[in-house]
């Protein structure tokens, strides 16, 4: 089967995303290859759901994205493997965030993968995961040129064999 | 979060994208993708369902691995088990977003506006 991307977007919303092409200075592939085995390799997980540990980190900037509608925050928080149910807030204005509030692992899966490291089929979860703010409208330079730095140097710094980011 | 999967990829750690937009990551050069057909804001499926956590994270981690070129993509064979009209309600915030509400005045503002003088001479 075929995912239909567009099955719960609102149809006003369609032409937005219709006939989308690579953005400018992405129009060509990229691609490093997989070159361990999973059951030896460290995972990092990325969720854009604006996910920030409650009481110990700053919220993402939702008040200046009422102000201005075309920007989103592009910072990041780094969200510890241990992060339990129930530590993290969110501040996303797209989406509602209850689900995600009741249970972390609808956007971020931490326990899901230690399920699996426990069982060997993947090597370890990474020590830091990270969160975004996804909707980054007019806040794409900064994600290019200072968020996606900060995350790759996060990532080789905890010796990441692979990442798996999800959107919200 | 193309773009940042590409950064990430570029900088040499390859990376699989989760997405309920599989043609538009697709479009923006993903390297590797995983489509599912659920509501926004659950990428990994419903609260309190772990078995469905599980399997999407599991395939994605297969598309992580296993994927051959630049590209890849696979769709995950899961239909949403809520009714799609209670489904497309719910994920949505109680208010719109800035940029929708931004949208929606903009289109009420050009409703409401005079027309302009015959011609369209300003």
């Amino acid at each position: 089967m075929r995912v239909d991307s567009f099955r719960f977007l609102p149809r006003s919303f369609r032409p937005l995303f219709e006939g989308a092409r690579p953005l400018d200075g992405e129009t060509d592939p990229v691609w490093a290859p997989f070159e361990r085995r999973l059951s030896e390799a460290t995972v990092m997980l990325v969720t854009s759901a604006g996910l920030y540990r409650r009481g110990d980190q700053p919220s993402f900037d939702g008040d200046r994205e009422r102000r201005e509608p075309t920007w989103g925050d592009p910072s990041w928080r780094p969200i510890p493997r241990r992060t339990e149910q129930g530590e993290l807030a969110m501040m996303h204005l797209h989406v509602n965030p209850v689900d995600v509030l009741a249970d972390h692992e609808v956007a971020l899966p931490l326990r899901a993968l230690d399920r699996l490291v426990d069982e060997g089929i993947v090597g370890d979860s990474a020590p830091t995961h990270i969160s975004v703010m996804g909707y980054q409208a007019g806040g794409l330079r900064e994600w290019r040129e200072r968020t996606a730095p900060e995350v790759v140097e996060v990532a080789r710094g905890d010796g990441v064999d692979g990442v798996v980011l999800a959107p919200v | 979060m193309p773009v940042l999967a590409r950064r990430i990829e570029a900088a040499g750690i390859p990376t699989v994208v989760v997405t309920m937009m599989p043609d538009l990551a697709d479009a923006m050069l993903t390297p590797r993708i995983l489509g599912v057909e659920f509501p926004f804001g659950h990428p990994f499926g419903l609260p309190a369902d772990p078995g469905l956590q599980r399997r999407v994270l599991e395939a994605a981690l297969l598309v992580l691995a296993g994927g051959a070129v630049p590209g890849t993509r696979v769709d995950v064979d899961v239909e949403w088990p809520v009714p799609v009209r209670e489904a497309y309600r719910s994920w949505q915030p109680a208010e719109p977003s800035p940029i929708v509400a931004h949208m929606i005045e903009q289109t009420r503002s050009r409703r409401e506006s005079p027309p302009g003088p015959p011609g369209g001479a300003a």
